[in-house]
């Protein structure tokens, strides 16, 4: 029997923004790279997405997030992953986020920011190095 | 749990050992069909329904898993996000990995643990290939299986075999136009259907339950209701007549076989490779003076003679098993397991 820890990733679309597309793409990237990626659909909310990433035992959450609330929904999301057990779980950023707001977005505990215009291969770099 | 089972970590079968007693409850439901059919969207109809009785729910859905990259995407959930904060509800998606018959090795495993949580249905969705499913009635009580009207004629249904695994059919998208006509085909290939004569060939038909053939429409949940009703008294039907304890001989039957084929394989396979045979073989094979079919005859038939089947390797396994053996284990459980279950 083969034992072999495979990555599990949830790409989640929290809110109300609608444009899927990229978050779609990138899981696609992911799959390829031998990752097991479940995607939630659009309009999550964080209690979705919670329940979601419990579920699955995942250990990246990756917020497509292009509505600019980044900043509060990650806060919120972090928050929330602590107090359900969810600490050992590592949540990344992708989608339209200024430069100035990743520093703020890892000093709230965002493991990794991937801005538009990330390559895959630095995006799944990046994902294999968190786990 | 159920990540280390998927990841095969050997602390999961501990675990499993803890949890065993406290499964069996669940009543499972398998639900099969090819690609886009809604199948997904049919469970997700499916969760209202039976939440509506306040029953626990469980889904496992199966995706494929790519066989060039390893991973996966998988979608299913999507399908049936509007239940994902219902505590009641637990939807867990799995990739194949590779195994054919359209399920995961893990998925019993996990059907296991979530039995032992305590849910009152498990639902399991195989990845949708359509024709080569027949796992799905290993490991389900009653299995559903999903077309939609207007996709091939009867030959298609006959030679895939899976009508006989079927225990209700539903016609999905019954809204499409020869829905009629779909029913129709399905209800005569079923008259014409051969009942399998022993139980291990297929362990869905007991020759009293006639399959039902259903309309319904996942989307706006014409028809889920009654689905739900229908796979319950299939369930009430078992019970009454007793192939329940019939089935779950069979189940445990299959379980145990596969238990065996893959500890006794990975023992052998390590004793092998372990082996100088195993080195002297591939070298003949490289260097040209053996075929390695002769070779491969050479070494198993050597194997059956010498019967000591000691792992040198690291890994320590608990228990001596050969070919011999195990046929008598598989002997002794049976015989162990019927008195257990029909005490039940």
């Amino acid at each position: 029997m083969e034992t072999k820890k495979k990555i599990r990733v949830l790409i989640a679309k929290p809110g109300l923004d609608g444009h899927d597309k990229g978050a779609k793409i990138v899981a696609l990237a992911l799959r390829d790279a031998g990752m097991e990626v479940i995607y939630s659909g659009l309009h999550q909310t964080l209690e979705q997405i919670i329940q979601t990433a419990t579920q699955e035992a995942v250990d990246v959450i990756g917020l497509s997030i292009m509505s600019g609330a980044h900043l509060p929904i990650s806060k919120k999301l972090i928050a929330m992953m602590k107090t359900r057990g969810l600490e050992d779980v590592c949540l990344t950023v992708g989608g339209v986020i200024p430069y100035q707001d990743i520093p703020k977005l890892k000093e709230m505990g965002v493991c990794e920011v991937f801005p538009g215009g990330t390559s895959f291969e630095k995006i799944t770099k990046g994902i294999n190095s968190l786990c | 749990m159920i990540r280390l089972i998927e990841d095969n970590d050997p602390s999961a079968f501990e675990m499993l050992k803890l949890l065993y007693p406290y499964a069996g409850q669940s009543f499972i439901i398998g639900i099969t069909g090819s690609p886009g059919v809604g199948k997904s969207t049919l469970i997700d109809a499916l969760i209202t329904q039976f939440r509506k009785l306040d029953m626990k729910v469980a889904v496992i859905a199966v995706d494929p898993t790519s066989p060039f990259s390893g991973g996966a995407i998988l979608g299913d959930r999507l399908r049936m996000q509007r239940h994902a904060t219902d505590e009641k509800v637990f939807i867990r998606s799995m990739a194949s990995r590779g195994q054919k018959g359209g399920l995961s090795r893990a998925t019993k495993d996990t059907v296991v643990v979530l039995s032992a949580m305590g849910y009152d249905i498990i639902i399991i969705e195989t990845v949708g290939a359509g024709q080569a499913e027949f796992d799905i009635s290993f490991l389900a009580h009653s299995i559903g299986i999903v077309s939609i009207p207007g996709t091939g004629d009867g030959i298609q249904a006959v030679k895939a075999g899976i009508l006989e695994i079927g225990d209700i059919f539903i016609v999905n998208k019954s809204d499409r136009p020869d829905a009629e006509a779909s029913v129709l085909e399905l209800k005569m290939m079923l008259n014409m259907r051969r009942r399998p004569n022993t139980p291990e060939q297929t362990s869905n038909s007991f020759p009293n339950w006639t399959p039902r053939v259903l309309k319904t429409i996942a989307q706006n949940g014409t028809g889920v209701k009654e689905l739900a009703d229908t796979f319950l008294s299939h369930f009430d039907f078992m019970k009454q007549n007793g192939s329940i304890v019939q089935k779950k001989i069979e189940l445990e039957r299959l379980y145990f076989t596969s238990l065996i084929k893959d500890l006794t394989l990975e023992k052998i396979l390590l004793f092998i490779k372990n082996s100088t045979d195993f080195k002297d073989a591939i070298n003949k094979i490289v260097s040209g003076s053996m075929d390695p079919i002769t070779c491969a005859e050479h070494l198993v038939n050597n194997l059956k003679v010498t019967h000591n089947l000691k792992v040198t390797g690291k890994k320590k396994l608990s228990g001596r098993i050969n070919r011999h053996e195990e046929q008598e284990i598989k002997k002794l459980i049976e015989t162990k397991h019927e008195p257990q279950n029909s005490s039940r």
